[in-house]
């Protein structure tokens, strides 16, 4: 697309774009560390993680005052005006993840001992590497402005909620077979619904990112579903 | 401002470093320089005006001083018996006044003696005080009032231009070596007239509603009768001249099409203002008196001939001031659903009021000035006695404009007749400043803001 | 403000008011609109947007044949009004522009009283058989324009004394006197302040109730905030119409898109 008239305007909207992108991958490295922190009992890189979201709260904040400025100054239409609206929203939902991996590294160190069984840890990570590959493609779709990309993003939510349920059950099984693990496990029980949150916040990014491209909602085709109330 | 070059910055993000620090507060050469011009120009504007005042002083003294005097008049007084047996004589001889100037005579001697004046001269060579006109107007008043018959009436009778510009100081006594018109004897007898009271200095209303007299008769001219060819004229412009131009104006700018053929007349209207008048003249000639076979010398003609040349006039000031009128009056009138020619005439044409009236007051103005036409129609009319009688023989019967008369005037030999003409400057330049007043008012009755 | 109604517009989109076909204008050699087909909805603002120079404002001189008093101006094609051709040759460019009023750019009272300038479509239509006929419709046009509170004492002063705002609300109440059916408005705002113009947008859309409104207007804000549907000119061809929170969210056409979010070359 071509340049604005105004070119500092087209400065503040590639600026804004590396705010969120900048978020995108603190986020990112928030989750993946928490995670790791949760499968290896790392209570360094717990509270480490702990300590690192509050930069993404600052950059959060920093953004929503700039996307306010940017929409009083240069009222902003059509394709610019759906790119703020998306980065408000995708901040917001980037925001959240931040929050979610907190949450994860919180219940490491509430964990504080060796999972009795590394069979779990394994549905996690799985779960886990689907998640975080959601979110770097969506931060990817966002970035390039694929449409298409982000389409596919939010078919691949379906795979996530799949595993969250049969992670769901699995642990259900070990609380039913030993009472003893049941806080381990309601604690691996909150990490495992974090990322699938997470999930689903890559979810509501890729819709934003279809959105901002095409000025269109992206078709919502997939009943979305918790299984596992049907367990 | 000296130190900035040519060289654009370097890059988008780096400032351009400041020039020198200079203060403001002490001038740079180059303000110091403009600022100097500037003095100088505004000098010569304000020499320019002075030159402009002092030539419109040195004009206005010019004309005061030579044409007052034309203002003021001297009168003898005279007790003349009126007397019916020498009125029925008089009325009887073949040269009236020759008889009338005999009873004069005799009354004038019985006042010098009434005033213990003694004289060496003749009848005749006291009648030379007198103006010509005096014994008419005995005749005239004694005719007019066939009851004072039998009374003595108190005359003033117009002294002779002589004795009028001796007290004037337009003669003086070196002069009249020459003149075959009045001797020093008569200025000694004036000095004891004027100390006896029997001589009067009085505004001349006579200058002002009197009519043009023979060259030996200064003293009665006036300019009263050219002053009503001038205003029939004036008319005649004014009522062909404003309805024509204004029409002319209205469809030129309004309605006319663009193309080749208006721009042609356009450009014909423009040569036109541009014509010399003495063409306009010829052409009034031409058409008017021998093709069209209307009276010489008559206001009509004159007055057909200036409208040809004020129109050109009218018709550029009045499509200014149409054109002035913002099109945004025009807009507002035909988008509420007015025909073209309401909004012209309800709108358009009372905003560019004050500037046609402008248009037409200094086109008439300077039809009022003109003389070259009228000299080639016959305007020069001598009308030494009578008044137009009706509005339409003001238009038909000869008559002469007051540029004509000052003209005629200034063209006599005896210089009682320059002084009538500065005169006749005076109340030319009166009747035009009438004129620019009544515009005035007019236009501020019509100004109106928008 | 109209949220509401949008839905309902663009459901009714039924019978327009006025069908442009075609539409071709000339200026002499210069092609300046081309091919202009526009449906427009009545009782509905229409806004136009686009650059200068790109013919919108001729194009709405179309629509009461104003472009009729300039001589070199052509205008091919056909707009109807109603079902009913404007530039059918029995159709008098007069008689139509009563019942398709104008108001422009620079408010432009005449320079008569604010009574006169109101009575004054009236008077020359003779609308009014009575003096009391005339102070009613002068009132009633008043008080539809929002301004009869602020004038009604003053009837008799110079409309041309009054502030911009309310003068050009007296341009508009001046057009309503006549009763038109359509009122085209050739950027109303363009001259006034930002609370003048917040009182002229919410007349218009009070007056969307009654009459169709076609605003032409330079501000893409204004014409967010007071129509319905928007058409967007380029170089005189009419490149995008739709309903206009599509146009400013979502337009279809990348020349709107650049001129929507000020990336014009």
């Amino acid at each position: 697309m071509s340049e604005h008239t105004v070119t500092a305007y087209d400065d503040e909207l590639t600026a804004m774009a590396g705010k969120v992108a900048e978020m995108g991958g603190i986020a990112e490295k928030a989750f993946a560390d928490a995670v790791s922190a949760l499968v290896s009992q790392d209570l360094e890189l717990a509270k480490a993680t702990i300590k690192g979201d509050v930069r993404l709260d600052t950059l959060y904040n920093e953004l929503e005052v700039k996307l306010i400025e940017l929409i009083v100054r240069r009222q902003p239409m059509g394709q610019d005006l759906r790119e703020i609206t998306a980065a408000t929203r995708i901040a917001n939902d980037l925001e959240r993840v931040g929050d979610l991996a907190k949450n994860v590294a919180k219940r490491v160190i509430a964990i504080d001992s060796d999972l009795q069984s590394k069979k779990l840890a394994i549905g996690v990570e799985h779960m886990t590497e689907l998640a975080l590959s959601q979110l770097k493609q969506v931060l990817d779709a966002y970035t390039r402005k694929d449409a298409e990309a982000a389409r596919r993003v939010q078919e691949a939510d379906a795979e996530v909620d799949a595993i969250y349920t049969s992670i769901f059950r699995e642990l259900l099984t070990y609380m039913m077979e030993d009472p003893r693990v049941i806080t381990q496990c309601v604690h691996l029980l909150f990490c495992a619904k974090n990322i699938e949150r997470i999930g689903d916040h890559a979810t509501n990014i890729a819709e934003n990112v279809y959105y901002m491209v095409t000025g269109e909602r992206l078709p919502e085709d997939r009943a979305k579903v918790d299984e596992t109330g049907a367990v | 401002m000296t130190d900035t070059t040519l060289t654009p910055p370097s890059g988008k993000t780096s400032a351009p470093t400041p020039n020198k620090i200079t203060s403001i507060l002490e001038l740079d050469p180059l303000t110091k320089k403009r600022n100097a011009a500037e003095a100088r120009f505004k000098l010569y504007g304000i020499i320019a005006i002075g030159i402009g005042l002092f030539f419109l002083v040195a004009l206005l003294w010019a004309i005061l001083s030579n044409g007052l005097g034309a203002f003021s008049q001297t009168f003898v007084k005279v007790d003349v018996p009126l007397n019916q047996q020498q009125i029925d004589d008089a009325e009887k001889s073949v040269v009236k006044t020759s008889k009338y100037r005999a009873i004069i005579d005799d009354a004038f001697a019985k006042e010098l003696a009434g005033a213990n004046i003694t004289t060496e001269m003749s009848a005749k060579d006291l009648q030379k005080l007198f103006s010509s006109g005096a014994a008419a107007t005995v005749r005239d008043y004694a005719l007019a009032n066939p009851d004072k018959v039998g009374t003595t009436v108190t005359f003033e009778l117009i002294a002779s231009s002589r004795v009028d510009g001796y007290l004037k100081g337009r003669v003086k006594r070196e002069d009249l070596a020459e003149d075959k018109n009045l001797d020093a004897a008569h200025l000694d007898l004036v000095d004891q007239m004027k100390s006896a009271g029997l001589l009067e200095k009085r505004f001349n209303w006579s200058f002002i509603t009197g009519t043009d007299a023979s060259d030996s008769r200064p003293e009665q001219a006036g300019i009263g009768a050219s002053m009503i060819g001038s205003l029939f004229m004036m008319l005649v412009v004014l009522f062909l001249s404003l309805p024509i131009g204004v029409a002319a104006s209205i469809y030129l700018e309004e309605f006319a099409p663009q193309n080749k053929f208006t721009d042609l007349i356009e450009v014909n209207i423009s040569n036109l203002a541009a014509v010399p008048s003495i063409v306009f003249g010829i052409l009034g000639l031409a058409v008017f008196i021998q093709f069209m076979h209307l009276p010489q010398s008559a206001p009509l003609v004159g007055g057909l001939v200036l409208t040809l040349m004020t129109l050109p006039t009218i018709i550029i000031s009045t499509r200014a001031s149409l054109k002035a009128v913002p099109p945004s009056i025009r807009d507002a009138a035909l988008g509420i659903g007015a025909s073209k020619m309401q909004s012209i005439f309800h709108h358009v044409l009372p905003l560019a009021m004050p500037g046609i009236l402008t248009g037409t007051i200094i086109g008439l103005a300077q039809a009022l000035g003109e003389t070259a036409p009228l000299l080639l129609i016959g305007m020069v009319g001598f009308i030494a006695s009578n008044f137009p009688d009706g509005v339409a023989a003001g238009f038909f019967s000869p008559n002469s404009a007051m540029p004509a008369q000052i003209y005629e005037w200034a063209k006599r030999a005896d210089p009682a007749f320059y002084e009538r003409a500065w005169g006749g400057i005076i109340v030319l330049l009166v009747f035009l400043m009438t004129m620019n007043i009544i515009a005035i008012i007019l236009r501020r009755r019509f100004e109106r803001r928008w | 403000m109209n949220e509401m109604p949008n839905f309902e517009q663009a459901k009714t989109m039924t019978e327009s008011k006025i069908s442009a076909n075609k539409v071709q204008v000339y200026y002499g050699d210069t092609h300046a609109i081309k091919d202009v087909d526009i449906e427009i909805q009545p009782r509905s603002v229409t806004a136009f947007i686009g650059p200068s120079g790109c013919g919108k404002s001729t194009f709405l001189r179309t629509l009461n044949r104003m472009n009729d008093t300039i001589d070199i101006c052509r205008v091919e094609g056909s707009i109807k009004i109603d079902g009913e051709n404007i530039y059918d040759p029995k159709v008098d460019p007069v008689q139509l522009r009563a019942k398709v009023g104008m108001v422009f750019q620079k408010p432009n009272p005449f320079p008569k009283s604010i009574y006169d300038n109101i009575a004054y479509g009236p008077r020359i239509h003779g609308l009014s058989r009575s003096k009391a006929e005339l102070d009613e419709i002068v009132a009633s046009s008043l008080q539809k324009a929002g301004l009869w509170e602020e004038v009604k004492n003053r009837l008799d002063e110079p409309g041309t004394g009054m502030s911009g705002g309310q003068q050009q609300r007296l341009c508009i109440a001046r057009a309503i006197a006549v009763s038109p059916e359509v009122i085209l408005m050739d950027e109303p705002c363009s001259a006034l302040d930002p609370i003048a113009t917040a009182k002229v947008e919410e007349l218009i859309d009070e007056l969307r109730e009654n009459f169709t409104i076609v605003i032409v207007t330079h501000s893409m804000q204004q014409a967010a905030r007071v129509s319905q549907r928007t058409a967007f000119f380029h170089l005189g061809v009419l490149v995008e119409e739709g309903l206009t929170e599509d146009i400013f969210t979502n337009p279809k056409d990348k020349r709107t898109q650049d001129y929507i979010t000020g990336r014009f070359g």
